[in-house]
């Protein structure tokens, strides 16, 4: 095992109590709405912030350990941390700004820029070695953040929303890039983000957190098929519905039933694709056996088609194309039917 | 010299002047000082604000004699802008509102005089001479001007640039010594006050400033003193807002009462 | 339709600044306080120009003692803005960043030298250095050294009045510095020294070469705790400041011609200084 790391801190209103282990070699993502506290369990990896209890273990090395008094100053932590906004020391060119980790543990001035000089180069932005920060691109910042964070040879990886102050083009480039140097690198990562398609592209494995709570640890695969909360539906784009299988049918909560593909028994979780609903104007008729009645709550524009919010006793998204769209008169209020195949419904245990 | 007894001429010139302008009483019953004032009051009521712009060194008495000239005149206030007098004397060149200009040089009240703002003659009323102040106890065992040529000891001396500096310099001539001073202070009070403090061992200032600054200080007396006696010449001015009010201030100054309190705070009398 | 680069841009400016004032962009109600504060602060100094002695300038500045005043003055305000750096921008640190107890009475107390009259101060040195001085008469005892009346002193007057301009201005920069650059050398490996030599210390730099020329111009200016505290000696003690005090006793015209000197010298630095240490950064 790598990092093990057990925190609690009281952040205002907001008590965080996560626990999570990193194995060499792993891409670790925390994924979670803005003010989950994501940030803060960053910070306290590195040493930033104190933790009120707790334990952080890296290599066999304790790092944190408030009941024991045990705590190691950030710049002795064998770690290298990308943040929101590059923070390249705007004072420095592009080279020093790599090759002030290694003058810092300890290099000589011309080893330190050879090796920064190296990294530069993998970054392919020799041209910008000897530029200021303030003249390079978003995405290039970033690059060179990357960089000096890895010249180091940390033994953790901390990146926090490294991608989420770029503009979209760029973030595809640099989330390409970084996923190849992730891939080559040795140590443990953990990526924080509240986007999910940077966790699920970067990530081997996600730990959702919310209100200072872990709600789900998984692969981006089993995250993203069986989501366990209403966040992490919405964010890989699932209807959640929740209620208590007997069999091939789920009775939900507010009592209506749903026919799903596999038999199971006792509470459960129902996840169903926008693109598996379909909408009508009056009851259809012949095989779904999912049918319900519901209103249009929201019609949003997502990609090429419609993403449109249904209320009833079986909430759920749909997604249409514009042109049924006019066809169904899919106005706020309005009444339709939604049905859903049985084999479009994943049903799994709560 | 000559400059001098010229200015002391014209002080007494100026006495007699002043008291023919005056009413015959503060002429002839100068006897009772209760029974001039009070001649004054029935013939002249003075009334108003009387500024006096005065010598630095003139605060202590000045301010005592203010007191007792505003209880004679109750309808008068009296106000004081006491500075060096080369400040007051360009204040006053620049029309600065004062009644009467009280100086501690007579090169600086030349230049009121030579600006033609002296509504009289200036009179010389008190003089001052320089002593030796050293600090309580006299630690460095300073005996007289040759101790001043000591480089060992801590010399604080005025710049020749102010009328204490100008003083020292002639007494030091008339001694035949160069003295080794190791500051020159820019006024006497700052003199004064490195003494106070016993940061020097010695220092050239006026017998007034050592008398003002009490047990702290001690004065010594040396006889080259005589050689650098300083005139205070003292005149009403012919902007004065108050004209009234500045001839009876020259006048009170200058009567025995006023002269007696100079005397106490240091001042000696001029011996025209 | 003319062609469209040579006529849109002035057509659009037009539309966005109607009112009368739009040539300079400034609102009346800025303007017109903002001359009345230039006026007020040129009109002195042009007097003082009209009415210097340019004829006699040369002779009045070429005497050895005014050349020994003016090499005073700019070594002492130097030396005092050197000292102010030195302890100074720690000072400056500790009031910014640290959080020990009392903080907001320590930078009360720093402040003291900006609102105490100048020549109460140069006292206070007396009753604290000078040779009956609180920690001045165990020295003087000791070891026989008095500051009073050295140049030593003219220094240490200067650093206590000029002091304070340096580490409000340090302290200013420090807080509007982004802390995270510090948060990021630190993960790099910078203890906290090389991360305010490498990282704070270069990113506050504009401030603290603003803080360090108003220290400059405040001392080069000195002249209450300076008289004081170190006395006046040519040679030793008196700066330019003092010699232009002692000059309008005697010779006003003298004074003014020595008060242009002090200002032309401190304009020409701190022209220099900005063109080579402000604007690089």
């Amino acid at each position: 095992m790598s990092l093990s790391a057990q925190i609690v801190i009281q952040r205002g209103p907001l008590h965080v109590d996560v626990s999570f282990e990193v194995q060499q070699g792993e891409v670790l993502a925390i994924l979670g709405p803005n003010g989950a506290g994501k940030s803060t369990l960053l910070r306290i990896l590195a040493g930033l912030t104190r933790p009120q209890s707790g334990r952080i273990v890296l290599d066999g090395q304790l790092l944190d350990d408030p009941t024991a008094g045990v705590r190691v100053p950030p710049h002795r932590r064998p770690i290298g941390m990308v943040f929101q906004d590059h923070l390249l020391f705007p004072h420095l060119s592009t080279v020093d700004n790599v090759a002030f980790g290694l003058r810092a543990r300890g290099q000589s001035r011309e080893a330190a820029r050879r090796v920064a000089a190296e990294w530069v180069a993998r970054m392919n932005l020799s041209d910008h070695g000897s530029a200021k920060p303030r003249s390079l691109s978003g995405g290039q910042a970033q690059r060179i953040a990357l960089a000096r964070a890895l010249a180091g040879k940390p033994r953790l990886l901390l990146l926090d929303e490294p991608l989420s102050a770029l503009d979209a083009r760029t973030k595809l480039d640099v989330r390409a890039d970084l996923r190849h140097h992730l891939a080559d690198y040795a140590g443990a990562t953990v990526l924080v983000t509240h986007d999910p398609i940077d966790a699920m592209a970067l990530a081997d494995r996600l730990v959702v957190v919310e209100r200072g709570r872990v709600v789900q640890v998984g692969t981006p695969v089993e995250v993203s098929r069986r989501p366990r909360t209403d966040y992490v539906a919405r964010l890989v784009g699932l209807s959640l519905l929740s209620g208590t299988a007997d069999g091939r049918s789920v009775v939900l909560d507010s009592g209506a039933a749903v026919q799903v593909a596999e038999a199971r028994t006792g509470p459960v979780f129902v996840a169903i694709r926008p693109t598996a609903v379909g909408l009508y104007r009056s009851r259809p008729d012949g095989s779904p056996r999912n049918v319900w009645p519901a209103t249009v709550a929201g019609v949003t524009p997502y990609g090429e088609t419609l993403r449109v919010d249904l209320h009833g006793k079986v909430p759920l998204t749909a997604d249409v194309s514009p042109e049924a769209a006019a066809e169904l008169d899919l106005v706020l209020g309005a009444g339709v039917w939604a049905s859903v195949k049985a084999s479009e419904a994943a049903a799994y245990p709560a | 010299m000559s400059f001098y007894r010229s200015l002391a001429v014209s002080a007494a010139v100026g006495l007699v002047l002043a008291g023919c302008d005056g009413d015959e009483p503060a002429g002839t019953g100068a006897g009772s000082n209760e029974a001039a004032a009070g001649a004054t009051a029935e013939e002249r009521t003075l009334s108003g604000t009387l500024t006096v712009f005065a010598a630095a060194s003139l605060t202590d008495v000045f301010t005592e004699l203010g007191a007792q000239f505003e209880a004679e005149n109750p309808d008068l206030t009296v106000t004081f802008n006491f500075a060096a007098s080369s400040t007051l004397a360009a204040q006053i060149t620049q029309a600065a509102p004062a009644d009467v200009f009280a100086s501690a040089s007579a090169t600086t009240m030349q230049t009121v005089v030579d600006a033609g703002l002296n509504a009289e003659e200036p009179a010389v009323f008190v003089q001052n001479t320089l002593q030796i102040a050293v600090p309580a106890g006299n630690p460095a065992g300073v005996t007289g001007l040759t101790d001043f040529t000591n480089a060992d000891l801590t010399i604080a001396l005025c710049a020749e640039e102010v009328p204490c500096g100008a003083a020292a310099i002639k007494v030091f001539e008339a001694a035949g010594l160069t003295p080794q001073p190791d500051t020159l202070e820019a006024d006497v009070r700052a003199a004064l006050t490195k003494v106070e403090l016993g940061e020097v061992d010695a220092a050239l200032v006026y017998k007034t400033d050592v008398l003002a600054a009490g047990d702290v200080v001690e004065g010594i007396e040396f006889p080259e003193s005589a050689e650098a006696v300083n005139d205070y010449p003292i005149t009403a001015l012919t902007e004065a807002p108050n004209a009234d009010a500045a001839a009876a201030w020259v006048e009170f100054v200058q009567s025995e009462d006023g002269l007696a309190a100079l005397e106490a705070a240091g001042f000696q009398l001029p011996d025209a | 339709m003319p062609s469209p680069s040579g006529v849109s841009a002035p057509v659009s400016v037009k539309q966005r600044q109607p009112q009368p004032d739009g040539a300079t962009g400034i609102p009346a109600v800025l303007m017109i306080p903002a001359v009345l504060a230039v006026g007020f602060l040129v009109l002195p100094l042009t007097a003082l120009l009209i009415r210097a002695p340019w004829s006699s300038l040369g002779s009045l500045l070429s005497t050895p003692e005014v050349r020994d005043a003016l090499r005073l003055s700019v070594v002492s305000a130097s030396l005092a803005t050197l000292i102010s750096l030195i302890v100074g921008v720690p000072l400056a640190w500790v009031l910014a960043r640290s959080q020990i107890r009392g903080r907001g009475v320590l930078r009360a107390l720093v402040t003291v030298p900006l609102v105490l009259p100048p020549v109460v101060g140069g006292v206070a040195l007396l009753l604290a250095l000078g040779r009956r001085g609180v920690l001045g008469a165990p020295l003087y005892d000791a070891t026989g050294v008095s500051f009073p009346f050295t140049t030593t002193a003219v220094v240490l007057a200067e650093t206590f009045v000029a002091m304070p301009f340096l580490i409000i201005s340090v302290e200013g920069a420090l807080r509007a510095a982004d802390r995270r650059y510090e948060d990021a050398a630190a993960t790099l490996g910078a203890s906290r020294a090389t991360t305010f030599r490498r990282v704070t210390l270069p990113l506050v730099a504009p401030g603290v070469a603003a803080g360090a020329v108003l220290c400059w111009a405040r001392a080069l200016g000195e002249f209450g705790a300076t008289i004081t505290f170190a006395g006046n000696f040519p040679g030793t003690t008196r700066t330019m400041t003092l010699q232009v005090y002692l000059a309008l006793e005697t010779d006003p015209d003298a004074a003014i011609a020595l008060s242009l000197v002090l200002l032309a010298v401190s304009i020409f630095t701190l022209a220099l200084l900005r063109d080579r240490w402000l604007m690089r950064t």
